[in-house]
């Protein structure tokens, strides 16, 4: 992964000196409330209902062992000893004090983390592919592109001060896994008629009040271009965009407002002034990113004696043979797998871990995994590079300490925002729903037999959930002071991407699990045999769920 | 007289801000950019941008202008940190001067976007205002105070 260098631990450095001093003048009444509010924003650090929470940024969701253990000692010693992982693969603090915020932040810069740009109107973290790297469908590793764009947008001083915030993903695979249509901009890595790798170019894509799948800009682009490229995409942005309602302010209200080709053609006019100019990148650059994303020392492994073994060993545990199916992925180098963590057990809030889980999780991580992590937008943790041959002893571990639910990809590793438990935006809980749902649902063969359903919650419009491209997605609304959830079904965040579509009026907490229940139950009856939940809701519309959810009782 | 910081300094200014009914004739006037457009003879004169005055009116007379101020009527609008950086890329060489609610801890970006000169609503702070502009000694991106990105420094 990317180590910093004199440079980059310069940088953090001087940006926890910068924001300890604005937290020392706010705390002073030097600072309004008002002029501070931006400057802690882009530091991650929120106001909550509660508490402050501090987003901490995990860039392009990669971690190694001794951040890990940071994360783990930062939690015991300044918050209540556990995280939560973001759906832009950061990591949360719920509890910290404000005063102490710049002491973490000193704390994290220790391991070379930070919180820049972590929220507010500025470019927020980029994400990525969980399985960049070793993923068997991947066309090139998307994380040197991470970091290059990364290291372009943190402290850019140009677009600071955004209409709204913005959100960059990267994804270099034939499936995708990083929501490049649900971001402000995507970019896909593409071959061109002649087989050289560049840039597709998505923009306007996102979710929020408003969700609109991301226009393509740029069928490829050569990679050298990518920075100034993004560059003129911003500067149109940050001129353009409105800033008069903060709903109406993404970039993908301009891109709908001057309609794709005008906007093309506004970035393409900027493009002319920075094209091949400085910002251009280096061949030079580019092989210094991908030098920090090489392969880890794999063993030459016979993958077919491998898999006599583990085929024999999940036999003979069916338990454990369960979990290699459910959590375990195929991984590009032969006699390895890509291990899911669930951080979905029943009982506990999606996404969260405690400080312990982090230390075993760290441990795990260099005993069996090359001593990196990384975070999902799923909400889970992956240990990327594990031998088959270690599954079972990993699994054991795993399993004593609540992190081998295995229910990868199923109804119950479900998306789920902090909601209103914490964040002063929802409009509603969300935790307690996921858990309605996750203790309604817990029959394992049930899960299995619907098979892939990704459930997405969000407690309110701003859909840090990403309800609306969850194939069943749920929604906090607020009516009258009363906490409603409204259901949209058929949504999806991969290449065939598209927004879920509203169910009907909305319903009370203690309705939702049975409106899931009834969901399910017609997919079950209408699908055809190879159909997954997507597919059936695709062929048969909206009306046969909606019949039977709003059925009048005789 | 006002006092601003220019370059890294306190200094006295000597311009006018911008009045709609002021006579557009005194050599220290700075005019809106209606004025501005309107004068037959431009050479020597200062003019002000608001935000969503893209400054491209102004790209064919860059040579003729002493004085660009930017207005920030509130902080939180970025437009002008485009504007700067736009003017400066196209060649713009006289003082390129923020004006209004910006905040110090804006300067620093506002340094590298092109900016000289900081004339802050409030007067009382530029002692430790400037002390802002050292906030970072290092950075990733090209801008105007630091043509190459990184990339191209590194070693």
């Amino acid at each position: 992964m990317y180590v910093y260098d004199e440079y980059d631990q310069t940088i953090v450095d001087q940006r926890v000196a910068q924001f300890r001093d604005q937290t020392d003048r706010f705390l002073a009444g030097k600072l309004t409330e008002g002029e501070f509010l931006p400057l802690r924003l882009q530091n991650g650090l929120y106001m909550q209902r509660l508490a402050p929470m501090l987003r901490i940024a995990v860039p392009y969701g990669l971690l190694n062992s001794t951040q890990l253990r940071k994360l783990a000692e930062i939690t015991r010693v300044f918050d209540k000893g556990y995280a939560h992982i973001s759906t832009r693969q950061n990591v949360q603090l719920n509890w910290p004090r404000l005063e102490e915020v710049p002491d973490i932040l000193a704390q994290l810069a220790t391991v070379q983390m930070h919180a820049i740009q972590t929220s507010g109107n500025c470019i927020r973290n980029t994400t990525t592919d969980q399985y960049a790297g070793v993923a068997t469908d991947e066309l090139e590793d998307p994380r040197p592109y991470c970091e290059i764009i990364r290291q372009w947008s943190t402290l850019h001083p140009e677009f600071a001060f955004l209409p709204r915030k913005f959100k960059i993903a990267v994804c270099g695979s034939r499936q995708d896994r990083a929501a490049i249509h649900a971001h402000d901009i995507g970019v896909e890595l593409v071959a061109n008629a002649s087989g050289v790798v560049g840039c597709k170019i998505l923009a306007g894509g996102g979710l929020g009040r408003t969700p609109v799948i991301g226009s393509v800009i740029c069928d490829w682009l050569e990679k050298k271009h990518l920075l100034t490229y993004l560059e003129a995409i911003l500067r149109v942005y940050n001129q353009n965009g409105r800033r008069d309602n903060k709903y109406k302010a993404r970039i993908k209200i301009l891109v709908k407002a001057m309609g794709v080709d005008a906007f093309r053609e506004a970035v393409e006019q900027e493009w002319d002034q920075l094209r091949d100019g400085p910002t251009t990148l280096t061949d030079e650059e580019i092989e210094r990113a991908r030098s920090f994303f090489t392969e880890p020392a794999y063993r030459e492994l016979d993958a077919d004696s491998v898999k006599e073994r583990l085929d024999a060993a999940s036999a003979s545990d069916p338990i454990f043979g369960n979990w290699v199916r459910r959590n375990t992925v195929d991984h590009r180098v032969a006699g390895y797998r890509i291990v899911n963590l669930s951080l979905k057990a029943t009982g506990y809030a999606p996404g969260d871990i405690t400080d312990e889980q982090l230390e075993l999780v760290a441990d795990l991580a260099d005993e069996y995994s090359f001593g990196e992590i990384r975070s999902t937008h799923q909400q889970n943790l992956v240990l990327a590079d594990v031998q088959a041959d270690d599954l079972y002893a990993l699994w054991q571990r795993l399993q004593k300490a609540g992190l081998a639910t295995p229910n990868h990809g199923y109804l119950t590793d479900m998306i789920c925002c902090p909601g209103g438990d914490y964040c002063s935006l929802a409009n509603a809980k969300s935790i307690p729903v996921a858990e309605a749902i996750q203790c309604r649902f817990n029959d394992l063969d049930y899960l299995y037999d619907l098979g892939p359903i990704e459930l997405n919650i969000s407690g309110c419009m701003n859909a840090c959930g990403h309800h609306h491209i969850g194939h069943i997605g749920i929604l906090g609304v607020d009516k009258k002071g009363e906490e409603f959830y409204q259901v949209c079904l058929g949504g999806s965040q991969s290449k065939d991407a598209s927004i879920g579509k509203i169910l009907g009026p909305s319903f009370s907490q203690q309705d939702m699990p049975d409106v899931i229940d009834k969901i399910l139950a017609t997919y079950l009856d209408l699908r055809t045999e190879e159909e997954l939940f997507l597919d059936t809701y695709r062929r048969v519309g909206i009306e046969p769920f909606k019949e039977r959810v709003y059925v009048k009782a005789d | 007289m006002s006092r601003l910081i220019k370059q890294g300094r306190i200094i006295e200014d000597n311009w006018q801000a911008p009045d709609a009914d002021a006579s557009v004739t005194g050599s220290h006037q700075i005019l809106d950019l209606e004025q501005w457009l309107a004068l037959e003879d431009k050479a020597g004169r200062a003019v002000m941008l608001e935000p969503g005055q893209a400054p491209a009116p102004l790209f064919d007379h860059l040579g003729d202008i002493p004085l660009v101020a930017v207005n920030f009527p509130v902080f939180t609008d970025g437009r002008g940190f485009s504007y700067g950086r736009e003017l400066r890329e196209r060649g713009f060489s006289g003082e390129l001067r923020a004006c209004g609610h910006f905040i110090r801890d804006q300067m620093t970006y506002l340094h590298r976007c092109g900016f000289d000169a900081f004339q802050m609503a409030e007067e009382s702070g530029l002692e430790e205002a400037v002390a802002s502009l050292a906030d970072f000694s290092e950075h990733y991106q090209a801008a105007i105070d630091q043509p190459l990105p990184l990339f191209r420094r590194r070693h």
